[in-house]
């Protein structure tokens, strides 16, 4: 195996190793406004982590422009897709979670 | 959303830089390879661009090139460091995730609330992505007038950092000349 | 090469299965959009993986169109909600 394809693959791992850890705070965490922060963040770097290494593996051709140009178009509206759903949900009236009150 | 009126030369001025951006995107998507090994078919694969590009260009020019601001260059020179420092900021943001969500530190949420000193619309947009990307903090409401963000933090170390050290206001500041 | 790339794709896909739970199990209307919107996430970099594996370049246009439209979906729904109508005159 060649160096490129060992960096890539370690890569890839990474980025898969974070999603999981979104996916895992998702079920886990007991209100809507911190699993938003557990999926907006864990998703959007695991996103950006699996593009290079899928970069990395190709080389300076056409392709890699395309795929820099998809992780960075998500670099900027993830945070904004977040802001706007958590404002929604304040501007409801959706309780807020303390420590030590029941799971919702 | 209510139209600026803009004058002549602007308005030609962002028509073509518009233009010229959009058929540039156009190119570097589809078709730049022909252009390197079939050279005299240029008018034929380039005439979809052009207008693909033209219909684009028609729609949207007004929000594409705004009216000037002051000092847009230095502004651009100072952004690029911001956004080195910004990505180090998502990598930390994901490691303090991890931890809170295998047991290492605790989830204690809360919301608070502060004032800045930016006024413009660019800058009030750049602060409230920065805070969703900093570790423990994703930002609720924006008020214009007075600068207000109301902030939901994740635990007491991530909402300290924005209240009382106000590091990132120090940051934001400088490269917007603390409008 | 295929090798890690199925790998992790079949990983990504079996997160998918599990993120599900929290859309059909979520009290109230937000945790559904949440989940929905974790699995058009995981969509675009699943066609991306799904294009390296079949050997085929075309499918990063295609995850380059379904971000954007993903985008678009969660903006309209979050407005909605917020409002209880889409445009007020």
């Amino acid at each position: 195996m060649l160096a490129i394809d060992v960096v890539s693959t370690v890569f890839l791992a990474l980025g898969a190793f974070f999603m999981i850890t979104g996916t895992i705070g998702l079920l886990k965490f007991p209100d809507f406004y911190t699993r938003l922060h557990a999926t907006g963040k864990c998703d959007t770097l695991g996103q950006i982590l699996v593009i290079i290494g899928c970069m990395i593996y190709e080389g300076f051709t056409l392709i890699t422009i395309k795929l820099l140009m998809v992780s960075a178009f998500y670099l900027l509206v993830g945070p904004a897709g977040t802001h706007a759903l958590m404002k929604a949900a304040y501007v409801t009236g959706l309780p807020v979670w303390k420590k030590g009150d029941k799971r919702m | 959303m209510d139209l600026v009126e803009m004058k002549r030369d602007h308005r030609a001025f962002a028509i073509i830089l518009t233009f010229c951006v959009m058929f540039a995107f156009w190119m570097l998507l589809s078709a730049w390879t022909v252009y390197l090994v079939e050279p005299y078919d240029l008018f034929v694969v380039s005439s979809k661009g052009i207008l693909a590009a033209l219909i684009v260009t028609f729609l949207t020019y007004e929000i594409f090139v705004p009216n000037r601001g002051e000092n847009v260059l230095l502004k651009m020179q100072r952004f690029i460091p911001y956004l080195g420092w910004e990505l180090w900021q998502i990598y930390l943001a994901t490691i303090d995730v991890t931890k809170r969500v295998f047991g290492i530190l605790e989830v204690d949420p809360r919301i608070i609330e502060f004032d800045t000193t930016l006024r413009s619309d660019f800058a009030l947009v750049t602060f409230g992505n920065s805070i969703t990307l900093t570790p423990g903090t994703i930002t609720i409401d924006i008020e214009p007038e007075k600068g207000r963000y109301i902030v939901h933090a994740i635990a007491k170390e991530p909402a300290d950092s924005l209240t009382v050290d106000q590091i990132m206001q120090k940051k934001v500041g400088y490269v917007f000349m603390e409008e | 090469m295929i090798l890690p790339f199925l790998v992790v794709g079949i990983i990504i896909a079996s997160t998918i299965l599990v993120c599900s739970y929290r859309a059909i199990r979520g009290p109230g209307t937000f945790n559904r959009i949440v989940a929905a919107n974790v699995i058009g996430t995981k969509a675009i970099v699943l066609l991306i993986l799904a294009g390296y594996i079949i050997e085929r370049p075309q499918f990063i246009d295609i995850a380059l169109m379904y971000a954007a439209i993903a985008f678009i979906g969660t903006i309209i729904i979050a407005k909605y909600v917020e409002r209880g109508e889409l445009c007020s005159r």
